[in-house]
């Protein structure tokens, strides 16, 4: 029963770093290249088996839309891949923004895996990107964004053309960061009652409802064997599923994540919480995030332009929420930000 | 008055809502739908408003080309068919106006060069995509105050009206688009982004352009270009809008654009497509006045070996 925790001793999950890339949204894209190699050791020697290393929006990221890092993706790479004893580094690809021409560079710099991202009905964007990744040998995902936004056949629908493309795992993403432990049980089981069962499922989940640990854990129940956090929880919104929380939980419960608990706390205390520049938790504009259904990367921006124009942060993202904007549409915060402005009689001109 | 006869290759969303547009035009008629399924929806929409139908490709136009007098052909099939089409329609001087972003041809973006295309006699134009149409006038209206060193536009259309063709080959979209920012457009480097939202009811077209500037932006002047632009594209796709902008930032000018289209086809949210086949009327008009006028020799060009 849904309700009932199941036994889960013994069963493997892999987990699978974000720190690194959706960390960067946090960062405002402002990571260092010792920052990388010394955070992605530590995961390394932790025994985190998979690390995401990239610019926050992925392949193709660096852009005024979504931020210049300071430094490209392959110098990140360059930097991070040949200090790995274990550890393999994954990228993201969201079609539209990334290409294959830089899915290829990633491969060239080292990377092996990928997820491969779109909004949750729109799978059919992804078939020669999930195509090249494996033509290239990549491990490959495909990463279903916002899936609170898909019910949950409509989810499983996605999937299954994602599968069909070669995707080898499916993500539940909820980038939101507003879905309960039910609604992410019942998208799990409507993938698993379609999918192959070589194919296996994950669960990407953001921390703006403080649900991040009970999500995975209800997703790891229902059949998930794939799980993305974040050590420190360093992500967009209120971050990610933190990673150290997870270890421990995973710990208690007898599941086999092969991650020290005690190296992944230190490494939480000693360097990703003094690199914050802000504290990545559950404040007013994120739990706004998770409570109006909004892609957690809007955080920062929406910040910006409530600063810039003088209308609330939260009036801003409930709007965004309400005009039903997805991830990648970061433009829209300003340009809602000053139609709302015009609206109040804060602006001094108009475009009309 | 004479009109040039057209043939539309693709009957997709794309082909079809150009029926309605080439219908309307005095210069242009079109005659002939051309498809690759005798089952297709369009083909049958397109015999129930008057034209000759195939459902052989290109191959099953060929044939009629002379005795119909198709003397211009839209292209609204793929990338990858595109080449083989223009050479075998271009072999019997027919001129084409490509819709697919595979840009063998000179890209063309009305308001800024049609009368370049013209004047050189080509035979093969290519209309980038509906993202660049959109957004390429107004990058240009910033390039022709001030130079830009990078260009960056914002695409977001509606699921709906987003065909399979399209979302099967993103890449293609993005790259042709970014390299029209620059070629078009006027910026030194460019980028093109495209996001498709699938909010019911459907959201309408918009677009963001982003412009760095060398120096400081001359506001007024670049107000004042985005204006005369706007007015320009509103000629041919009267719900062309400006929504916020320009606004400045250091060097960075951003303009917000929102394009509604005249609901032949689709509804009017998807401006995208209207602008688009918008531009392929007009391109294909400009054109068809120059053949009706005695000034442009369509030529038929052998195929390259």
């Amino acid at each position: 029963m849904a309700n009932e925790l199941r036994n889960l001793k013994d069963r493997k999950v892999l987990v699978h770093d974000m720190a690194l890339r959706d960390g960067m949204h946090a960062k405002r894209e402002q990571i260092s290249t010792a920052q990388m190699i010394e955070v992605a050791t530590k995961l390394d020697d932790a025994g985190v088996p998979l690390i995401q290393v990239s610019h926050g929006a992925g392949l193709g990221g660096n852009s005024l839309q979504h931020g210049f890092a300071m430094h490209s993706n392959e110098e990140y790479w360059d930097a991070v891949v040949p200090k790995m004893k274990k550890a393999r580094i994954s990228c993201l690809l969201i079609p539209g923004l990334g290409t294959m021409k830089e899915l290829q560079s990633a491969y060239d710099h080292g990377v092996r895996s990928v997820h491969v991202a779109t909004h949750c009905t729109e799978a059919d964007t992804s078939p020669q990107h999930i195509a090249y990744a494996r033509k290239l040998g990549m491990d490959a995902t495909g990463f279903l964004m916002m899936a609170h936004l898909n019910d949950p056949k409509g989810l499983a629908t996605q999937g299954k053309l994602m599968e069909s493309y070669g995707a080898q795992t499916i993500y539940i993403t909820d980038s939101a960061g507003y879905m309960l432990p039910n609604d992410v049980i019942e998208r799990v089981r409507a993938l698993r009652e379609v999918l192959k069962p070589e194919t296996e499922i994950g669960f990407h989940g953001h921390h703006n409802l403080g649900m991040g640990i009970a999500n995975s854990i209800a997703a790891i129940e229902e059949g998930a064997s794939r799980i993305d956090a974040s050590v420190g929880g360093l992500g967009a919104g209120a971050g990610n599923t933190p990673l150290e929380v997870f270890v421990a939980v995973c710990d208690r419960m007898g599941i086999d994540t092969g991650c020290d608990l005690f190296k992944l706390m230190d490494l939480t205390q000693d360097v990703i919480f003094p690199m914050m520049d802000h504290i990545v938790r559950v404040d007013r504009s994120s739990l706004t995030l998770g409570f109006a259904g909004v892609y957690s990367t809007f955080l920062l921006h929406a910040d910006r332009a409530s600063k810039k124009y003088g209308i609330p942060a939260r009036d801003i993202l409930v709007e965004l929420g309400r005009k039903k904007m997805i991830g990648g549409q970061e433009d829209m915060i300003e340009d809602t930000a000053l139609t709302m402005a015009r609206e109040r009689g804060l602006l001094k001109t108009s475009a009309a | 008055m004479k009109k040039i006869k057209c043939a539309i290759i693709g009957p997709g969303n794309i082909g079809t809502d150009l029926i309605y547009k080439l219908k309307r035009s005095p210069v242009l008629d079109p005659v002939w739908m051309v498809g690759i399924d005798p089952k297709s929806e369009g083909l049958i929409r397109a015999r129930d408003m008057g034209l000759k139908t195939t459902d052989q490709g290109v191959d099953g136009l060929l044939p009629h080309v002379l005795a119909d007098e198709v003397q211009i052909a839209f292209d609204a099939t793929s990338a990858y068919v595109h080449k083989s089409n223009s050479d075998k329609l271009n072999a019997l001087g027919v001129l084409m106006v490509d819709l697919t972003p595979a840009a063998i041809g000179g890209l063309c973006v009305p308001p800024v060069n049609l009368d370049q295309h013209a004047k050189a006699q080509a035979m093969n134009v290519n209309m980038i995509s509906c993202a660049g149409q959109a957004t390429i006038p107004m990058v240009n209206a910033v390039s022709r105050i001030q130079p830009v060193s990078y260009a960056e536009i914002i695409a977001t259309v509606s699921s709906k009206s987003i065909g399979p063709g399209t979302r099967a080959n993103l890449d293609e979209f993005t790259y042709t688009t970014s390299s029209a920012v620059c070629a078009v457009g006027g910026s030194r480097t460019g980028k093109a982004l495209v996001i498709i939202n699938p909010a019911d009811p459907p959201m309408i077209m918009r677009n963001t352009i982003y412009c760095l500037c060398d120096d400081a932006p001359d506001q007024d002047r670049i107000r004042e270009s985005v204006h005369q632009m706007l007015a320009e594209v509103q000629k041919y796709v009267p719900g062309y809008r400006l929504v916020n902008g320009p606004v400045f930032d250091g060097k960075k000018v951003g303009v917000f654009m929102e394009v509604a289209g005249l609901g032949d086809y689709l509804p009017t949210y998807a401006g995208n497509l209207d602008i688009m086949t918008a531009a392929a009327a007009r391109t294909a008009e400009m054109f068809a006045t120059e053949i009706l006028a005695g000034r442009y020799q369509l030529k038929a060009i052998k195929e390259a070996a």
